[in-house]
């Protein structure tokens, strides 16, 4: 299994494995080649069909709709390196709203205080998926599909409980919360382009991940874990802890995420956001990422995330017939995926 | 396990802290202290009468998804009817039309007094309406199925004509001078919306095009309308099916520096707020509360009296069309949940 790690240093021993690698096999062999390739097709492409897509505007919007879908496509993927899946992050980022908006309501109190309790929330969501799985061995699409329904239920049950509808009611006029918009849902304008707070967010997100992958102790493990969790205990890889760091990562970006929804529309609806965690597994695969495990990036479910919302709001641009609209999202996510795994073929049969 | 016992241990710790700073960071604006404020302020005496009727079982399942704004307010105008009659009422909902015709089958079963159906899907649910039916049981259809309820034997259909409600919009819209107007559907398939969409676009001079959006994702549908407004910019009015999705509709309108007119169908809190501010051109309201209240009520009604309401015809329950004179009286009503 390849891994992404650079390449190991040039030894006196000349080993043929450790063979410095040419630049452009070098190249050809990271995992996020194909979905370049792809994401740059099908930019070609609606740059081609659609009128208006070129715009700075638009480029605005697209990149606002790939945010919301990276800013969770990053821990995904990273937890699909690292061999396991959750199910339950689409109701997190929903959950994650709730808490905040509904402590901070209930109990009077600065919309911060919300912000920090939400964030211990879904740490501790993260920490529970983890320990589950490594304590009981069950797969993971089991656990976390417990925790997605788990959560589903108690989003609704709890908002119902508190707030007497199913929607929290507004808290634009306490305190903290210009400020908590600012960080979360703020906007600037730069040559008629709208771009939000959430495409710094994810960008941010992109290069720490990437960083921590290829770069630190904990990248190694993650690597290690996904590709072989037995091999990777026995040379002393702390693959229980690793998976629940894993999960956890996946809470933080869900509480990112859940406060721009939160103080980007200020009132949160609970049944929202189911379904929402098969695009971030979608992004991650266009990405790159093995369903298997063990190999992928977090720059590839960056591109996996631009090409789902260049797809999704290239048809808009294009002004197709909208009754297609599912069908042709399909069409352009497979043709995508296969031209990533065409392309990924091509690099490693490259001498 | 020492470490994991740590880290619960901290973790305890720092939630004690932030309960303890929550204690003292207070707002002094809004929250549940403002709405409690509000509450006593209006402390009006509010007195309960109930009928001396005896203690019928009615049940209501509707085709709704989990946590609809919509169907809550419905539910709310249900059980304040059977607080009302001495009914003890019962509640379920699936959005699968075979499961929602499961539900009906075990009322059914339970022998309950009265049954309350949505025929969002006749089909699914025509046999066990009429398994309802032949057991004794009058069935009062509500909000969908205004076509079929008589023929599935009905006693009346409560609710709104999606058709002729979108027909209201056209209308308005003429009446405001719009000239391109945009459908927003945040449910691909929903029969009701093809025919809100299809209602606009029979009385609506100008031109009017669809667009499908997924409910569940709220960035996503702003981006969607943000990216149409910005390929489309002759479109001078915006009309979603929803009233979450008006919000939605403005800040896309505001990002994609568009003109157009945001108007909706449905009412919550923030709806009449942006009818009050301007933001929002108008909202068709069809009374869920009426829609719940009312079918409780007339099953009691034909119970007690063998009264029978709408002369075998629908009884409509909309459209209203609410504009900004409206949203000061409005205010109180969506803010505890019953407009």
């Amino acid at each position: 299994m390849t891994t992404a790690a650079p390449p190991a240093e040039d030894s006196p021993a000349r080993d043929e494995r450790l063979l410095p690698a040419s630049p452009v096999k070098r190249l050809l062999g990271r995992p996020e080649l194909g979905s370049v390739v792809g994401a740059l097709a099908v930019f070609v492409f609606f740059a081609a069909v659609a009128v208006g897509f070129l715009r700075a505007a638009s480029l605005g919007t697209v990149l606002y709709a790939a945010s919301t879908i990276g800013i969770m496509a990053v821990p995904v993927a990273l937890l699909m390196i690292g061999g396991e899946f959750d199910l339950s992050a689409g109701v997190l980022v929903t959950t994650s709203a709730l808490v905040s908006s509904m402590f901070s309501y209930r109990m009077t109190a600065n919309v911060w205080v919300g912000i920090g309790v939400s964030l211990l929330v879904t740490l501790a969501i993260g920490a529970f998926n983890g320990l589950m799985l490594t304590r009981t061995g069950l797969p993971s699409f089991i656990i976390t599909l417990g925790t997605f329904l788990m959560l589903t239920g108690l989003n609704l049950g709890l908002t119902k409980l508190i707030s007497g509808t199913v929607s929290t009611k507004t808290i634009a006029d306490m305190e903290g919360f210009d400020s908590a918009r600012a960080l979360f849902a703020s906007e600037v304008t730069v040559g008629g382009a709208t771009l939000k707070v959430t495409i710094l967010w994810w960008f941010a997100l992109v290069a720490v991940a990437t960083w921590v992958l290829l770069r630190t102790r904990f990248g190694n493990w993650i690597f290690a874990a996904g590709g072989n969790a037995d091999a990777a205990r026995a040379v002393g890889v702390p693959v229980r802890r690793t998976k629940t760091g894993l999960y956890m990562a996946v809470g933080l970006c869900a509480w990112i995420s859940g406060q721009h929804l939160l103080f980007s529309f200020d009132v949160v609806q609970s049944g929202e956001g189911v379904g929402n965690e098969l695009i971030y597994i979608i992004a991650a695969v266009i990405g790159g990422c093995l369903i298997t495990g063990g190999y992928g990036s977090a720059i590839g479910a960056a591109v996996g995330a631009f090409i789902f919302g260049m797809t999704s709001k290239g048809i808009v641009y294009a002004e197709w017939n909208p009754d297609w609209f599912k069908f042709f999202l399909g069409a352009m996510l497979l043709l995508a995926t296969l031209l990533n795994a065409w392309v990924r073929k091509r690099a490693e049969a490259t001498p | 396990m020492a470490r994991v016992r740590t880290g619960i241990r901290v973790l305890g710790v720092v939630l004690a802290g932030v309960l303890g700073v929550s204690l003292t960071a207070c707002s002094a604006t809004g929250g549940k202290r403002a709405e409690d404020a509000r509450k006593a302020a209006a402390a009006a005496a509010e007195g309960r009468a109930a009928v001396n009727t005896p203690r019928w079982t009615i049940a209501m399942v509707t085709h709704s998804g989990d946590g609809d704004t919509f169907w809550d307010i419905v539910q709310q105008g249900a059980r304040q009817a059977a607080a009302k009659d001495n009914i003890n009422f019962l509640y379920a909902h699936s959005d699968e039309g075979q499961q929602q015709a499961q539900l009906v089958d075990s009322y059914v079963d339970k022998r309950v007094d009265g049954l309350i159906v949505t025929l969002a899907k006749p089909d699914a649910l025509k046999a066990s309406v009429a398994r309802a039916v032949a057991a004794g049981i009058p069935v009062i259809t509500v909000n969908s199925g205004s076509e079929q309820s008589k023929a599935f034997g009905a006693l009346t259909h409560i609710g709104q004509d999606e058709t002729v409600a979108g027909e209201a919009v056209g209308d308005e819209l003429d009446r405001r001078g719009h000239k391109k107007a945009l459908c927003v559907l945040h449910e691909q398939g929903n029969v009701g919306h093809e025919q809100r969409c299809a209602g606009v676009a029979e009385t609506f001079d100008g031109t009017l095009q669809n667009l499908y959006v997924d409910g569940t994702n709220m960035p996503d549908v702003q981006a969607s309308i943000e990216a149409k407004l910005q390929a489309d910019k002759a479109i001078d009015a915006v009309v979603t099916l929803g009233a979450p999705f008006a919000d939605a509709a403005v800040q896309a309108k505001r990002t994609a520096g568009s003109a157009a007119e945001i108007d909706t169908f449905d009412l919550n809190a923030k709806v009449v707020t942006a009818l009050r501010d301007g933001t929002l051109g108008f909202a068709v309201d069809q009374q869920p509360y009426l829609q719940g209240y009312e079918a409780v009520d007339l099953l009691w009604l034909h119970r007690y009296n063998a009264d029978v309401l709408g002369g075998g015809r629908p009884v409509l329950t909309g459209p209203q069309i609410l504009t900004r004179k409206d949203a000061a009286t409005l205010a109180p009503y969506t803010e505890r949940g019953t407009r």
